[in-house]
């Protein structure tokens, strides 16, 4: 009979050794940062904090529901800017999303890193900042913010939409191709009809996502409950900001309700 | 017929997939392809409507050369090949009408296509087909609310609706339980005879080509090792296109299952006793 061992141990000393100083590191670090983080606070600001959040809290309370009729326009506004801005977001994302997946890339050594770049370029900056810049060069304005909110969501949805492509079942695309159909055939029937659930999905959600951005680009002048939130704000009407809130607050959870039944109606 | 040359495939890693295949294929002959895994079968299929880019060598359909064509002219003559898969290969999320008639694509214009207005003719065959195969009431239907059989004569309508001179089909049966399977393979014969259609059957199961086929060519490592009627397909025959070791150890194997089934059934006798 050989002897076979009785201990067995899920990582080697030297693994165990190297995690246990990488937690060592992690506290070390946790310390370090709290100390320069405390270094300049005031701490009578923050053990008056509970004080003031009830002082702003009472404010707040009730809010001024007379104030709602006011708010229905710029809902209105604020709903227009995030649709229509994510229908340009689809717009344009969808051809960079074919030209960055590597299976339908027509080049990959040009084109797909041009596209992968737009993608990266729009996902870097905030949708706000993209408001400011585009305020500062359209002027204020509905525009601006639909511009903003679409150039935000290209790179969203062309990133998800590049990598459902990409995941697609090349046995289809096979199939299709074995017919003797043009690339474009095979785009429409081989390609297309894997990724139409993903593309529902994809831009419900980012739809539901720019709701809640459209609502506070107003802040920077792009229109929209935003403009009234930051009016409210400027005459310290905080009983009108607590309306603003809801208002945003109802939306979003409407928009959810819609975009989760779009999304379970598509699967 | 079918006249293939010296074909080669290299793949770009270096590994030989095929070493100058020669066979010729008459018209209406259904011809089983057998061979360990990995021994090129897929890739010799693949290679004759150049899904795969052979390296070297020339492969004729009824005096038309397939080797060098351009992307245009190789569209237009894929739709003479018909090609069946392994696991159906169909689009999921279209309709099983819409699958067989994607079989004409190759005739039809993108806009024809896009807007799923095909022409009369080629409507009325895909109904005579979908009839043939079994399916007439499903043809509304989305592919994958099917059964695997049911797909698989998806998959050859689809294949047919091409009117192809040649079928190419990989592992038919493969994805398929043994009683489906068989009822798949008579149908495929069936519809070559009707048809006159010749075809190259991607095969694992030895039996089933042995039942099945007219004519039977062994792959062993890219080279064809064997060329002959099944009856011919002896235990030797099979020891040279499989590896002896394996053919014994599967054999072994066999072995030792019916010997454990002889225990277990003592076994019970005893219990029962």
């Amino acid at each position: 009979m050989t002897e076979f061992p009785q201990t067995w141990a899920f990582r080697t000393p030297r693994a165990r050794l190297a995690l246990w100083f990488g937690w060592l590191c992690l506290v070390a670090l946790f310390v370090y940062c709290w100390q320069v983080m405390t270094s300049t606070t005031i701490w009578m600001f923050i053990w008056d904090a509970p004080r003031q959040a009830a002082d702003i809290g009472s404010r707040m309370f009730p809010p001024r529901l007379s104030y709602l009729p006011e708010l229905m326009i710029p809902l209105w506004d604020t709903l227009n800017m995030a649709t229509l801005g994510t229908m340009l977001g689809v717009i344009l994302a969808v051809p960079v999303a074919f030209l960055a997946a590597r299976n339908t890339t027509p080049s990959a050594l040009i084109l797909r890193p041009v596209a992968l770049f737009i993608i990266v370029a729009s996902r870097s900056i905030n949708s706000l900042i993209w408001a400011l810049l585009l305020v500062a060069i359209l002027g204020p304005g509905l525009l601006a913010g639909i511009i903003a909110i679409g150039l935000r969501s290209i790179g969203f949805i062309g990133k998800l939409m590049y990598e459902a492509i990409e995941e697609t079942d090349i046995r289809q695309i096979e199939a299709v191709t074995a017919t003797g159909a043009s690339p474009a055939q095979v785009l429409n029937y081989a390609i297309v009809p894997q990724i139409m659930p993903a593309f529902w999905g994809i831009t419900v959600f980012r739809w539901d996502i720019n709701i809640r951005e459209s609502a506070i680009l107003g802040l920077v002048g792009a229109g929209g409950l935003g403009l009234k939130l930051q009016a409210s704000l400027n005459t310290l009407a905080w009983p009108q900001v607590t309306t603003i809130l809801l208002v945003i607050l109802a939306t979003v959870i409407v928009s959810e309700w819609v975009s989760a039944r779009v999304r379970s109606a598509i699967i | 017929m079918l006249t293939v040359t010296d074909l080669t495939k290299t793949y770009k890693t270096g590994d030989k997939a095929l070493a100058e295949v020669s066979l010729t294929v008459p018209k209406g002959q259904v011809v089983g392809l057998i061979g360990p895994s990995g021994a090129g079968k897929s890739t010799l299929i693949r290679c004759i409507n150049r899904l795969v880019e052979p390296t070297s060598g020339k492969i004729a359909l009824s005096g038309a050369e397939l080797t060098g064509l351009g992307p245009r002219a190789l569209r237009r003559e894929r739709r003479r090949i018909g090609m069946i898969f392994q696991e159906y290969a169909l689009v999921e999320r279209l309709t099983v009408m819409e699958n067989v008639l994607s079989g004409r694509l190759g005739y039809v214009s993108f806009w024809q296509s896009f807007t799923r207005r095909f022409p009369s003719a080629d409507i009325e065959r895909a109904y005579r087909l979908l009839d043939r195969v079994g399916l007439m009431e499903h043809a509304d239907k989305r592919a994958d609310a099917l059964s695997g059989g049911q797909r698989q004569r998806v998959g050859i309508a689809r294949a047919l609706s091409q009117e192809p001179e040649l079928l190419l089909v990989d592992e038919p049966t493969a994805s398929l339980d043994p009683k489906t399977s068989r009822q798949i393979m008579r149908l495929l014969i069936e519809i070559c005879a009707e048809r006159g259609l010749p075809a190259i059957v991607n095969i694992h199961d030895v039996p089933l080509a042995q039942q099945f086929m007219q004519r039977i060519i062994g792959l062993r490592a890219g080279r064809v090792v064997f060329d002959g009627p099944p009856e011919q397909l002896t235990e030797s025959v099979l020891t040279t296109i499989y590896g002896a070791e394996d053919w014994t150890a599967m054999r072994k194997d066999g072995e030792a299952d019916r010997v454990a089934e002889a225990e277990a059934v003592a076994r019970l006798a005893m219990i029962s006793a």
